[in-house]
């Protein structure tokens, strides 16, 4: 039996192979090529049921097919197509045939008739459906043919009598994207039909099926995206269907009537069931507001979203939003909100403490009372108290983008906001805060806000704290109690969460600097001076005296008459501060002390401050040298490197640029030394030991190229080609330093044939720079450059002994912004004597947090290291998501590493830090390939053979105890 | 007409024991069975002999629902079920079903064993009570028997309220129980789908109150909190076992957690425990944030809030004690606030409405001296505080709730009848529909307009309607057959085979005079030609022997026997073509255009 079986399938199996041979053979004349055409062709022949052909079809559509096979392809199918009985085949067909226009390069318009032709016999509605779309596709790829698209359009309008709702659907889908937008092309167009898309699209707007009427709106929107102008007419069809049963129709129709808003904010229409008339946007708005109480969250989300683009609605309407008249057994009663203000302004501190506090006052006239008001009223007032958090965020940024725009509303909005700070979801808190922060030049905080807002420093969450933190450094306050209201609480803050010191010290520099006349009364008290008596020194590393300090100079400077009330140690601590902190402390015009800016004439424009004169004169300085003896030079750099560090600290906005020029200046010093050595005029196998000086000078500098190129942002292409001449001489001297040491000359040669490589790509590269580079190592290398390929190794390297002394140093030019790339780990902080104990073998969690400052692309470059006592280290990638971006050029990251190892005696430290990864093949010089959309030909891509991949760390490394203990058996 | 009627036996024009008599299509539901908290005489629980005054209860109701757990929403029910008889089903929801019988239990004791009370339902009767309850779950359809079914939406209020839609056939009455439209702390709001029912009934508690947002209040509540705290000084809430106390332990722990609070919070023990065991079991019931976070905690698992312990309350420092009852009448609230009130750091805060007569409403009246038991003088020097936090949609949400479910006629129940006028007015201004607000004992009719499916075929409707167009109305031609209390709408030619008839057909003819001195033939090419010039849109046709078809209609021109010069029209045509063969006479009748050929 078996073997009789076994025979059976042979003989089919050879059956097939002969079948595919004989029409592969003939196809192959016609096709030139032996296409997928073919062989789909000789799959769909071959298939016996319907089922087989689909599975064919299935196999055939994973496969890209060539741009040239295309069409044959196409012709295929259609053929099986008319031949089909079977829908599903039919189906899946037509799809295919829309993916198949699809192909780049491909023009469909040779397909088209043949795929309008199929739309007459069909009888499917998901066959129609699918061919619509596929005609869509097609209608796409052609988009500089009207006349096509005219056709198109007519054969859909067509089938919008279809009973079905799919094809009704594509139609729609297909008239909104292909419709004329031109008024032009339509008045030109024979046909009756493609003139009025409006309105043939507007007719299905009453359709019976619910997916019909969306697709209808959706297709209006989609010509309005497309620069159709919709007609005003739609305006009050679209207001009917804001009342339908289904959700994403009256989603879809919030949109539409958002739209039409904006393009007729102006015209007038008229109220129903009165005689007034009000403007086509007020209305608008008034609907939209209506749907923030919609009974879909959906809905909600949309109309809240929209309502913040509304902008040209008139103030008294956008007031009315947050507007809720309270009452109670139908007398007025005051909101909350109300009473807080009359207490404020009646000079009284909030009591709140007695029953009936809130009673209700006047009486109210029952027919007055509108309970469900057609207009905005109470809009943002629902959208801030909805269940979905989804609802109260778009409420929360759509009050923003109304407040940024009306100050007057802003100084409505704010209870609200202020409100918002106690919300049960962390995200709509921090959005409330962020969004108080962008309107806070509209607005004063009264005291009784102040303090709602100044409840939540305490929150335990640090991305509150800090936000709130940005807010109050942007903040008006408007009494001096307030001021100490801010500082109290904020010292509170200090005292409960230490590590938050940075951050208030910055909030409360600019505290100071924007309320000086408010600080002023302050003075004595914050500083506890007397009259009479001496008080005693504060301590001075005490944060909290730091915070106040900090308070009182930066009023201090807007403010003269201010230090006068300093007592002595005050300004003896302001030496220290000055110095210490000197981005949170401005310098001050003291009695008796000599300013350094007070020599500076106020002439003197702002860019060309000391600092970075002395940054200039010192550079210029040190360009200059070439006159002086070698020691001299030596010293030189390092006076003026130590010079750079130093301001780099003292100066923060120079720090990136003054940290740059002394890590060259650094690889400068380096390789001068290098050269100095007595290593070069002594026979070799005698200074094994010096040559260790001159090798890891070279392997530093290459390091040092590395950061510079990577680290920083803002680094130009004159700086890279500096920076990666810098690195060639670093390769150069390499490349002397072995020849000097190994014996052989075998290893040379490669060597050699690498380094002439890189100086060729150098020369390819930055061919445009090098005619500023002249006298330099590569110019001459250049001129060499036929020597030294026809030499033979020892030659070369004497050569560039040679070259490389001789050969000047190059002037580095200073981008316009410069900054370093920077990370501090804030969490763990290294300071716990309590090791972190978990099983061996297992994983133990550990939170990092971090900041990290101008780094681009941290989703791609930064990378978590893991050190572990034995030397072994772990690296560790930090999900996207793990990244925040609080502001420009800053961004958290808050992640979670997992640490295991086995078990070991006794707890030990292991070391954490960020390191910042770089590709030299990523580098700004080197020309990016275009990425191909079909994936075959990204395999074919080489993979990058002189890409260096490299990590440079940037963080301070961070200590953690831990202990794996061995497993209990 | 059928009609739908409304009895409220309790909550009518009233708050307590809620007990809602409807019938509808033949089918008789109470919704709620409660007891009133103001009487403690027969008025407690609601007149079941009006329902029938000899037979069985179980013969004269289909079902019964329960709402919600609070006791004037259920509170009878073991009454009604075993002392009275009744052994139908009960509907409530599942956290209803669980917690109900901790409540009925609860008061049974008060009742019984501290009044003295005889003649009272028992434990045994409880639990009897609880077998006949059938549980149902948010949004699922019960179909109670053939006709009648039931479905349950959320509604807010307390852990397991729900509003409930009761339809036979395609009538239909919303009861909303008691329900809240804005959400707090542990639940969400509450939801209807756009079912437009013929009658929703609803309570009105606050109809005439507009409330202020919520987060002004809680924002007092933590602040104050907070502030005692931080001063050391203790703060004492006295609050009922369930629903604003679990709202307000959440307050209080999220807020702790958030601001890294250190002091201690204690919740009173016995019935709160039970009670907050299921208050971890169903999430599913509460807010958003609760849903979301539970994975990874379970808010009601608290990290801060531990139990009370009687020698607590003399430890030093700072605490907040969430004490039973909630009008410091008795029991432990009473106790710890005796202790605390001399000490003026101290603080207590009164979360809800307090009734004459306790401690509570005295102290909020301002009286710093009481007379306690025993002639002691208690001198209150703790600071006093009244914070409202009520679980009651207000008149707004009450009119967004009537917006969301689109009802034919409203009906106001559980609220006082001077406010549910108001309300009432409102309503009908607004919505343009009909609004009730009945009396206890006094029912309300509603009349219907109940549609009745037919059923077509699908040729037939495909024939008479082959372009799917808007919704608007459409003329359809079919014979109606009703057979086997079924309706049908199918085609003459089937209707005449089902029923075994012969075809008959019926004609109109019509006779029309012209004048035309011409002959017969050219009359008629006159008629075809004037025809043919109006009726562009229908075939018109000359026939060869002289005669005119249009569509279907024949017209025949013949020379009036007498008078040559008067020609006679014989229109005739079919009464299927009624409509066109009349317009036809009409416009035959106005007579030719002259000048035409």
């Amino acid at each position: 039996m078996a073997a009789h079986l076994k025979k059976r399938v042979y003989e089919e199996f050879t059956k097939v192979v002969q079948q595919q041979h004989e029409d592969l053979s003939t196809k192959k004349l016609r096709l030139t090529k032996p296409s997928k055409s073919a062989a789909l062709h000789v799959d769909l022949c071959k298939a016996t049921s319907p089922a087989d052909a689909l599975q064919y079809l299935l196999q055939f559509a994973r496969k890209p097919v060539e741009v040239e096979s295309v069409e044959g392809v196409v012709r295929i199918l259609l053929e099986h197509y008319y031949k089909e009985n079977d829908a599903s085949v039919r189906l899946k067909i037509a799809s295919l045939l829309g993916l198949l226009s699809k192909t780049a390069g491909f023009s469909p318009d040779c397909i088209m008739d043949d795929a309008i032709n199929t739309l007459q016999n069909e009888k499917s509605h998901q066959v129609l459906a699918q061919l619509m779309d596929t005609l869509l596709v097609i209608g796409t790829k052609l988009p500089e043919n009207p006349s096509v698209r005219m056709r198109l359009v007519e054969v859909a309008c067509k089938h919008l009598t279809d009973s079905s709702h799919g094809v009704r659907n594509k139609c729609l889908q297909l008239i909104g994207c292909l419709g004329p937008v031109e008024k032009g092309v339509a008045k030109e167009a024979e046909s009756q039909a493609a003139k009025d898309v409006q309105k043939i699209i507007g007719d299905h707007f009453n359709d019976q099926d619910p997916r019909v009427r969306t697709a209808a709106i959706k297709a209006m929107l989609q010509l309005h995206e497309r620069g159709l102008k919709l007609q005003q007419a739609i305006y009050s069809q679209a207001c009917k269907l804001l009342a339908d049963d289904y959700e994403q129709v009256r989603s879809a129709a919030v949109q539409l009537i958002w739209v039409l808003s904006q393009l007729y904010p102006e015209s007038i229409v008229p109220i129903p069931s009165s005689n007034e008339e009000i403007r086509l946007v007020d209305d608008a708005f008034g609907k939209i507001c209506h749907m923030v109480s919609d009974g879909s969250w959906v809905v909600r989300v949309q109309a809240a979203k929209l309502l913040g683009s509304m902008q040209q609605v008139s103030s008294h309407f956008l007031e009315q939003t947050l507007d809720k008249k309270l009452m109670s057994d139908l007398r007025r009663k005051r909101t909350a909100h109300e009473r807080a203000k009359e207490l404020y302004s009646s000079g009284e501190f909030s009591s709140g403490r007695k029953w009936g506090d809130d009673a209700p006052k006047e009486e109210i006239d029952t027919g007055a009372v509108n309970l469900i008001e057609s207009g905005a009223c109470g809009a943002f007032v629902h959208g801030l108290e909805d269940e979905m958090y989804e609802v109260r965020i778009a409420a929360v940024e759509a009050l923003c983008m109304l407040a940024q725009s009306s100050p007057s509303f802003a100084e409505k909005c704010l209870d609200f906001l202020v409100d918002m700070f106690n919300d049960e979801i962390e995200e709509v808190r921090l959005q409330s805060i962020h969004t108080m922060r962008k309107i806070s030049n509209n607005i004063t905080l009264r005291e009784d806000q102040l303090d709602t807002v100044l409840a939540v420093l305490e929150d335990s969450s640090r991305d509150i704290r800090e936000a709130l933190h940005e807010l109050l450094c942007c903040t008006n306050v408007s009494t001096k109690e307030g001021i100490h209201l801010a500082l109290v609480e904020l010292l509170k803050n200090l005292t409960k969460y230490p590590t938050d010191r940075e951050s208030i010290w910055k909030c409360l520099k600019f505290l100071g600097s924007r309320h000086p006349t408010l600080v002023l009364p302050l003075v004595p008290e914050l500083l506890s001076t007397h009259p009479f008596f001496d008080t005693p020194e504060p301590d001075m590393d005490d944060p909290a005296y730091i915070a106040v300090l900090v308070l009182i100079f930066n009023a201090a400077k807007s403010c003269p008459t201010m230090p006068a009330l300093f007592s002595d140690h005050t300004f003896r601590h302001y030496a220290y501060l000055r110095d210490s902190l000197s981005h949170l402390v401005p310098p001050l015009r003291l009695p008796g002390r000599k300013l350094v800016s007070s020599a500076v004439s106020p002439s003197i424009t702002p860019i060309e401050d000391p600092s970075q004169q002395f940054l200039h004169q010192s550079l210029e300085r040190v360009y200059n040298f070439q006159h002086l003896d070698p020691r001299g030079i030596q010293e030189l750099l390092e006076f003026t490197i130590r010079d750079l560090q130093r301001l780099g600290e003292l100066q923060s906005e120079l720090a990136g640029m003054a940290d740059f020029t002394a890590t060259y200046l650094q690889c400068q010093l380096l390789l001068i030394k290098a050269l100095q050595e007595k290593l070069w005029n002594v026979a070799a196998p005698l200074y094994l030991k010096q040559n260790a000086l001159a090798s890891t000078a070279a392997k530093q500098i290459l390091e040092e190229t590395y950061k510079m190129e990577f680290m920083y942002s803002g680094v130009e292409s004159r700086q890279v080609v500096i920076i990666h001449h810098m690195r060639l001489q670093a390769k150069a001297l390499q490349l002397i330093v072995t020849a000097r040491t190994t014996r052989g000359v075998e290893p040379l040669f490669g060597m050699c044939e690498k380094f002439l490589q890189e100086v060729d790509s150098f020369q390819r590269c930055f061919i445009s720079e090098l005619p500023h580079m002249q006298g330099s190592f590569v110019d001459k290398l250049l001129d060499l450059m036929p020597r030294l390929v026809t030499s033979k190794p020892s030659e070369v390297v004497k050569i560039l002994q040679t070259t490389l002394r001789q050969s000047t140093f190059l002037h580095l030019p200073l981008p316009e912004q410069l900054h370093r790339a920077t990370a501090n780990i804030i969490e763990p902080t290294g300071e716990s004597d309590n090791p972190l104990r978990f099983t061996s073998g297992l994983v133990v969690a550990l939170d990092v947090d971090a900041t990290l400052e101008h780094v681009q692309d941290p989703q791609g470059t930064v990378k978590v290291q893991v050190l572990y006592p034995d030397g072994q280290a772990q690296l560790i990638h930090p999900k996207p998501a793990d990244f925040r971006n609080p502001g420009p050029g800053r961004h958290r990251l808050i992640t979670q590493v997992y640490l295991s190892h086995t078990a070991w005696t006794e707890p030990c430290q292991i070391e954490v830090r960020l390191l910042l990864a770089y590709n030299s093949n990523r580098s700004k010089a080197s020309t990016r390939i275009p990425k191909s959309t079909w994936s075959e030909s990204l395999e074919a891509l080489p993979p990058s053979e002189n890409g260096i991949e490299g990590t440079i760390p940037f963080s301070k490394p961070v200590k953690v105890y831990i202990m794996p203990k061995p497993a209990r058996r | 007409m059928p009609e739908i009627k409304v009895t409220p036996l309790g909550a009518g024009q009233d708050v307590g024991r809620s007990c809602i008599l409807v019938s509808i299509a033949g089918k008789n539901v109470m919704l709620d069975c409660g007891m009133h908290m103001g009487y403690n005489d027969d008025r407690r629980f609601p007149d079941f002999s009006y329902i029938t005054q000899n037979g069985r209860l179980t013969d004269f109701l289909d079902c019964v629902i329960i709402s919600h757990f609070h006791l004037d929403h259920c509170g009878a029910l073991p009454y009604f079920s075993e002392m009275v008889g009744y052994d139908g089903p009960i509907y409530m929801t599942h956290p209803t079903k669980a917690i109900c019988p901790i409540l009925l239990e609860d008061y049974r004791k008060i009742t019984v064993d501290k009044k003295g009370e005889t003649n009272f339902f028992t434990s045994q009767m409880i639990k009897d009570c609880m077998k006949k309850v059938v549980a149902v779950h948010l949004h699922q359809t019960v179909q109670v028997d053939e006709e009648l079914e039931i479905k349950a939406y959320y509604a807010g209020h307390v852990l397991g309220a729900a509003m409930f839609q009761i339809k036979v056939g395609c009538e239909s009455v919303v009861y909303t129980g008691d329900y809240n439209m804005t959400p707090d702390r542990h639940l969400g709001a509450a939801w209807v789908d756009k079912c437009r029912p013929d009658l929703l009934i609803t309570e009105s508690t606050y109809a005439t109150t507009i409330r202020d947002s919520k987060r002004c209040r809680e924002r007092d509540f933590l602040k104050k909190v907070h502030e005692t705290v931080e001063r050391g000084g203790k703060v004492l809430i006295p609050v009922f076992a369930l629903g604003r106390a679990q709202e307000l332990c959440i307050l209080l722990e999220t807020f702790w957690e958030r601001m890294n609070l250190k002091a201690p919070i204690y919740f009173s023990t016995g019935l709160t425990e039970k009670a907050n065991h299921y208050y971890k079991l169903f999430i599913t019931w509460t807010n958003q944030k609760i849903r979301k976070t539970f994975v990874q905690r379970n808010m009601f698992e608290f990290k801060h809030i531990k139990a009370f312990d009687r020698a607590f309350a003399d430890n030093p420092g700072p605490m907040v004690v969430f004490a039973t009852p909630g009008m410091l009448h008795a029991g432990q609230s009473l106790q710890i606030f005796r202790k605390w009130a001399g000490n003026e750091k101290n603080m207590v805060i009164m979360p809800g409405y307090c009734v004459q007569g306790t401690v509570g409403h005295k102290i909020l009246s301002g009286q710093r001296k009481l007379e306690m038991e025993g002639r002691q003088i208690l001198e209150v020097k703790m600071q006093v505080e009244y914070m409202s936090f009520s679980a009651h949609a207000d008149a707004k949400g009450i009119m967004q709730l009537i917006r969301q479910a689109e009802p034919r006629n409203v009906l106001l129940v559980h609220g006082e009848a001077k406010k549910m006028e108001f309300l009432r007015q409102k309503i009908e201004q607004e919505f343009h529909v009909s609004c009730f607000m009945p009396a206890n004992g006094e029912t309300t009719t509603i009349l219907t307009n109940p549609c009745i499916p037919v059923d077509i075929s699908l040729g037939l409707l495909k024939r008479e309607t082959p372009v799917p167009d808007a919704k608007k109305p459409k003329l359809m031609h079919g014979s109606l057959l009703m057979k086997d209390n079924s309706f049908r709408l199918v085609s003459p030619e089937q209707a005449l085979k089902e029923l075994g008839l012969a075809e008959h057909q019926l004609r109109f003819t019509c006779r029309v005079h012209i004048q035309d001195p011409r002959k017969e033939h050219e009359t008629g090419l006159r008629v075809y030609n004037h025809l043919k010039g109006i009726l562009k849109d229908y075939s018109v046709q000359h026939l060869p022997d002289g005669s005119i078809t249009v569509e279907s209609i024949l017209i025949q021109a013949t020379a009036h026997s007498e008078d040559q010069g008067t020609k006679v029209l014989l229109v005739s045509w079919t009464y299927q073509d009624e409509e066109l063969g009349s317009y036809l006479t009409s416009l035959l009748k106005k007579g030719l255009p002259q000048g035409t050929p």
